[in-house]
């Protein structure tokens, strides 16, 4: 069973959401499960630094052995800070999904946004609903 | 559920993640399969390779049989335990499927896809009609193909008794001893063996070259593994659509003998008429990877000449960027274009394989 950690929000589309201390910047990154699906990642495309987005818009690319798979923007916002380190070692999505492995952080443009990602829970059935 | 190897709890043991393969449950990694491939080109690796299928072909007329069902001339194995590798093609000159044939001390053996084995079997005894020969499947033997720098060590190790019998073993040759076989062939562009084994003693055998050190790994690497080695896998990069003329298998088609197998006409007539494609190698040396059923474009002078396809497409691990088998028309150049993700992203065209023994060979 994949790790789903409570204190954060996910997509449907298996990327996680935490929310930061300052109540306006959140990080984003994509799941234990879906590293797991993905398998071995191998290239990972990021927005650059200052791109604004709209949530729901393609904000890269993840390239694993097995396929390509695209990375939405959880809630619209303006791009401030990408990791870097995946350029070098894409494996950190899979060793560490949740911590070195995360992708870019976004300016929340409009709070509300966030209060339609799903939970752990929800997301837990989402990933429940797939593996049926 | 599919069908399982004598290793199938040992690999749950080993915490694999099992996938479906032709109809069988198999590894397709025990973590990570980058991982596996580097363990491979740098030290040792194992793979479960007992979906294969193993048959002997034994009769007084096996060698006129085999001359009749394959593109290529068992004849030319002189010694006992030379492997020759070949298509068995139908009429049209079509690859019904690729496959390893062994001359052994009375007869032969010949070691078959899994995917294709019940039609294989099929065509093999439709075939053997008016010959005198006996197929015989072996499914009491398992194979376990020990590849890498260090695996033949590793596996006089384990059978010291076969030290010396391993070490006679030429390039693409096999021998018998005490009911197993030892034979110096792989699909991963590195030396080692493939070793079958009844599959009452393939634990045991398993285990000891764990203990041995070596790493067990899954069909994500094998599939690495061969494709930067240049090999095609059948059901991607050939099957019955095409002949081995348009599969880079030209060098396993004897035409010049005196034997008139299953599909040559076809071939002959394809050869006058012209081939209308080849199978290349493609790189991609930036971000991105190629994959099986892209669309390729070849163009001259900025005008699109034809297109092709990728037959299959990988990340490479010892190059860090992606290669890939495709299907091209004849006159393609020294570039072309691959259709990703809705661009045209020009790579280069090469000739197969990309790595071999650890390193990069393509130009």
């Amino acid at each position: 069973m994949s790790i789903i950690p409570g204190e954060l929000k996910y997509l449907s589309s298996h990327e996680w959401v935490r929310l930061e201390e300052d109540g306006e910047t959140v990080t984003v990154g994509i799941t234990d499960h879906a590293q797991d699906l993905l398998g071995d990642v191998v290239f990972v495309e990021l927005p650059e630094v200052d791109t604004v987005i709209a949530a729901g818009e393609e904000a890269g690319v993840v390239e694993s052995v097995k396929a390509a798979s695209d990375i939405f923007a959880p809630v619209g916002g303006k791009v401030i800070e990408i990791n870097e380190s995946l350029e070098e070692s894409p494996e950190f999505v899979n060793s560490d999904p949740y911590d070195d492995g995360w992708f870019f952080k976004l300016k929340v443009s409009d709070a509300d946004e966030l209060s339609g990602l799903l939970s752990a829970e929800d997301y837990t059935e989402v990933c429940e609903s797939e593996e049926h | 559920m599919g069908s399982k190897t004598s290793l199938h709890d040992a690999h749950q043991s080993m915490g694999a993640k099992i996938v479906d393969f032709g109809g069988w449950d198999m590894p397709l990694h025990y973590g990570s399969q980058i991982e596996e491939h580097h363990l491979v080109r740098k030290a040792s690796g194992m793979f479960d390779v007992s979906h294969m299928t193993i048959v002997d072909v034994q009769g007084s007329q096996s060698r006129e049989y085999l001359r009749h069902l394959l593109a290529n001339d068992v004849d030319k194995l002189k010694a006992t335990g030379k492997a020759l590798y070949s298509g068995m093609l139908d009429e049209q000159g079509g690859v019904i499927d690729d496959l390893i044939v062994y001359r052994m001390p009375e007869d032969y053996r010949v070691v078959v896809n899994c995917g294709t084995r019940e039609k294989d079997l099929a065509w093999m005894n439709k075939q053997a009609e008016g010959f005198a020969v006996e197929l015989k499947e072996r499914d009491d033997l398992a194979m376990v193909a020990i590849q890498g720098p260090e695996a033949i060590a590793k596996i006089q190790g384990v059978k010291s008794k076969q030290r010396s019998l391993i070490d006679s073993l030429s390039v693409f040759q096999g021998l018998e001893s005490e009911g197993w076989m030892f034979c110096r062939t792989g699909y991963t562009g590195e030396d080692g063996l493939e070793v079958m084994v009844p599959n009452d003693e393939v634990v045991d055998f398993w285990q000891a070259l764990a203990s041995e050190g070596v790493n067990p790994c899954g069909l994500g690497a094998r599939d690495t593994l061969r494709l930067e080695a240049g090999m095609n896998l059948y059901g991607s990069d050939m099957d019955e659509s095409v002949t081995p003329l348009q599969s880079n298998m030209a060098w396993t088609v004897s035409l010049t003998d005196d034997r008139n197998f299953i599909g040559k006409a076809a071939l002959v007539e394809q050869k006058q008429i012209g081939v209308p494609n080849k199978l290349v190698g493609l790189v991609l040396e930036q971000r991105g990877v190629l994959r099986g059923h892209q669309r390729v474009v070849v163009s001259e002078g900025g005008e699109q000449q034809g297109e092709g396809e990728i037959t299959s497409g990988t990340f490479s691990p010892t190059l860090g960027y992606s290669v890939a088998l495709a299907r091209v028309p004849q006159n393609t150049g020294d570039t072309c274009r691959v259709e990703m993700r809705g661009k045209l992203v020009e790579v280069k065209v090469v000739k197969p394989p990309f790595v071999r023994n650890g390193q990069r060979v393509y130009k």
